[in-house]
């Protein structure tokens, strides 16, 4: 065990794993998190926590992270390196491991043009790769990135995004395989809609034997409506929305109910893909779907690690 | 018909005749104002044409230039666009003449003072016109504010 | 060639309120092929604070003079006359160029036209592109000849992120995707091992972080 989280205990275990995701408030509203910790416990194995998504400032990841374990959830921080340089997040992260928290997920991080303040000045000191390995570093070679050692190491199952929809799509599998090499212990995908492309990148990622080294955990947005669903494939940068689903959305009687019918079938889909390990449900602002979501997809009960 | 025109504004009282500078390429816009004087057709006499050997060839501080020594309208006039005996020195000419008015506004002061025009060698009524336009128009913004203590 | 734009109107004539005698000093060099500051450009400014003057019916005389480099100590100097005629020079050099004038002539006030924004060159004809971050360990050699420490938005060094979509980078369509173009130049170069591989954290403290930068050339220093 790399650190005994009941994500990696899971995904050891051979399970199926199912993660979802809260976004802390734009205030200090503790409550809010509580509240979204009920809808979600006992449905998902971990939830993460957004770091400032979309480079909006939102309350922090670590503290809400804290929130969750007093909740009972097991939560998996968001960690960026656009607001933070590798002196802060290696401080964080110590900070973060010292309350509890076993799961950190390594991003780059939206630009800060997106959000509320993009004046502001971005870091990017290091990468999400180089996160990956100075993570793995400090857990297991209780090494500081700067070479120093410590005594107590923070015991942390470390997580990464893949993008394969993004570009250069060749890129996508050997920039999988520089994650494995930095020491990412599991991956949680962008958004699946084109589920075929999805799987060219899987195929490749399997025939190198990629799915063996880590675990991956494709990720499904459930659309609210059409509009979303064009926004998404036109706006966001990195993400695609095939037509036909678009059309199935705009042709429903309730978009609603076909978003989240959509979502249940790419589960289903993905449950039974090989080098697929688990699924993560991103319902931000709609997390009281996610009971719905991850019972009809016949993941209930969630194991007990 | 557009002398006739012309004709009659120049015999309009004296009171104010605006002065402009005309930068004027040698290959249309000049050659139009020489055509014009021998075909005898009357223009407002108060503008003082400049030959330059391409409208393209004007550069912005002439233009700030004959504005600041008290010219109270600056014309240029190049050849009809496609037209320009060095390819493109016409549209060279208009982005200088549309970045100048630019600054002008920027310092506050009327850009309206300011203006390019295209014709053909051919052309002396229109330049006739151009000219007497390019006056009516001062005449309506009224003396220059710069020319205090200008001397004449 | 370092690139810098005009400062706004109203920024400049704040810095000029208190002057009547102003020199305004162009620089031959950099900002003289990035159409900014050079003798021409002088030459506009110039015409644009007379006519604002007048206007303002105020008794300005506005100087113009342009210089081969304002950022080396000869040419400055060779221009004490110009400055001596001056209350107040505004320098169109970079801010290279200012920071030296200003060194120079301690007593005077010194004050910058341009606002100095990168190093770079033009694309087309009117529009010029950053390139250099000047970060003292240049990694050009691995990467196609494409600065991703410039030009990708995150600086990054191991690959595009996940928002790189259709050689576009996340942060506009109007951006190229920096690692979109390195992956292109370094595969038909089969050059993509370093791509491939991982690339630690770098040392940002040649880059600035670690305080301003010296370089001296040590068989050039006379002792
Ligand atoms: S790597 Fe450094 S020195 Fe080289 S081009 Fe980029 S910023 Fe300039
Ligand atoms: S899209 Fe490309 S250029 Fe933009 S931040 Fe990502 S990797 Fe860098």
């Amino acid at each position: 065990m790399k650190a005994g989280s009941n994500l990696e205990k899971i995904l050891e275990a051979g399970k199926f794993a199912v993660t979802s995701e809260i976004g802390p408030p734009k205030s200090a509203n503790a409550n809010v998190i509580r509240k979204k910790c009920g809808m979600l416990k006992g449905f998902v194995d971990a939830a993460n926590i957004t770091d400032n998504q979309t480079a909006i400032v939102r309350l922090s990841s670590i503290a809400a992270a804290n929130i969750l374990l007093q909740e009972g959830i097991e939560p998996v921080a968001q960690m960026t390196v656009r607001d933070r340089n590798r002196i802060a997040i290696q401080s964080d992260l110590l900070g973060a491991a010292a309350l509890g928290v076993k799961n950190v997920l390594c991003l780059s991080g939206d630009h800060q043009v997106f959000g509320n303040h993009p004046q502001s000045k971005n870091v990017f000191d290091i990468d999400s790769m180089q996160l990956i390995r100075m993570l793995k570093d400090m857990r297991d070679e209780k090494k500081f990135e700067c070479g120093d050692e410590m005594d107590v190491e923070p015991r942390l199952f470390l997580g990464a995004a893949a993008n394969p929809f993004a570009d250069p799509f060749e890129f996508r599998v050997d920039r999988l395989a520089k994650k494995i090499d930095a020491g990412v212990d599991f991956i949680q995908t962008q958004g699946i809609y084109d589920v075929p492309r999805f799987e060219k990148w899987l195929n490749e990622a399997n025939d190198r034997g990629l799915t063996e080294k880590v675990y991956i955990l494709g990720g499904v947005i459930p659309l609210k409506s059409a509009g979303a669903a064009k926004y998404i494939k036109n706006k966001v940068a990195g993400m695609m929305v095939p037509d036909e689903v678009i059309d199935r959305m705009k042709n429903a009687s309730d978009a609603k109910q076909e978003g989240i019918k959509i979502a249940i079938e790419t589960i289903e889909q993905l449950k039974n893909m090989k080098g697929v390990h688990g699924v993560h449900v991103m319902a931000i602002e709609w997390e009281e779907k996610v009971p719905e979501i991850v019972k009809e997809s016949g993941l209930l009960p969630r194991p007990t690690a | 018909m557009e002398a006739d025109e012309a004709t009659s504004t120049s015999e309009v009282p004296e009171e104010f005749r605006p002065r402009i500078v005309a930068y004027c390429c040698n290959y249309c816009a000049y050659a139009a104002a020489d055509l014009a004087g021998s075909m005898r057709l009357s223009y407002p006499p108060d503008v003082k044409v400049i030959r330059l050997p391409c409208s393209g060839k004007v550069e912005i501080s002439y233009l700030l230039k004959a504005l600041e020594e008290g010219a109270d309208g600056v014309m240029v006039a190049g050849c009809m666009e496609g037209d320009c005996h060095f390819m493109e020195g016409n549209f060279r000419a208009k982005r200088k003449v549309r970045h100048a008015k630019r600054l002008l506004e920027e310092i506050g002061f009327d850009s309206q003072r300011l203006e390019m025009f295209n014709l053909s060698s051919a052309m002396a009524g229109r330049f006739a016109e151009i000219i007497l336009e390019m006056t009516e128009r001062i005449k309506k913004l009224g003396p220059t504010p710069l020319r205090k203590g200008v001397k004449d | 060639m370092i690139v810098g734009d005009r400062k706004p109107m109203d920024e400049i004539l704040e810095m000029l309120e208190p002057y009547e005698n102003i020199l305004i000093l162009g620089c031959g060099t950099c900002v003289t092929v990035c159409l900014s500051g050079g003798e021409r450009e002088a030459a506009i400014l110039a015409g644009q604070l007379r006519i604002w003057g007048k206007k303002e019916g105020k008794n300005l005389n506005i100087m113009e003079h342009t210089i081969q480099r304002q950022c080396e100590k000869e040419w400055v100097d060779e221009m004490r006359g110009h400055v001596e005629k001056a209350d107040v020079v505004l320098s169109l050099a970079c801010g290279v160029g200012v920071q030296l004038v200003a060194e120079m002539y301690e007593e005077k006030a010194i004050y910058p036209g341009l606002n100095t924004t990168f190093m770079g060159y033009p694309v087309v004809h009117g529009t010029w592109l950053e390139n250099c971050r000047g970060c003292g360990n240049c990694v050009l050699a691995h990467t196609g000849g494409v600065c991703p420490i410039t030009r990708c938005a995150k600086s990054l060094l191991n690959g595009p992120c996940g928002g790189s979509q259709d050689g576009k980078c996340e942060i506009s369509k109007d951006t190229e995707c920096a690692w979109q173009v390195i992956y292109e130049r370094l595969k038909k170069k089969d050059q993509l091992d370093w791509m491939n591989s991982y690339q630690p954290p770098r040392d940002w403290s040649t880059a600035g972080d670690g305080g301003p930068r010296k370089s001296v050339k040590i068989e050039e220093v006379i002792d």
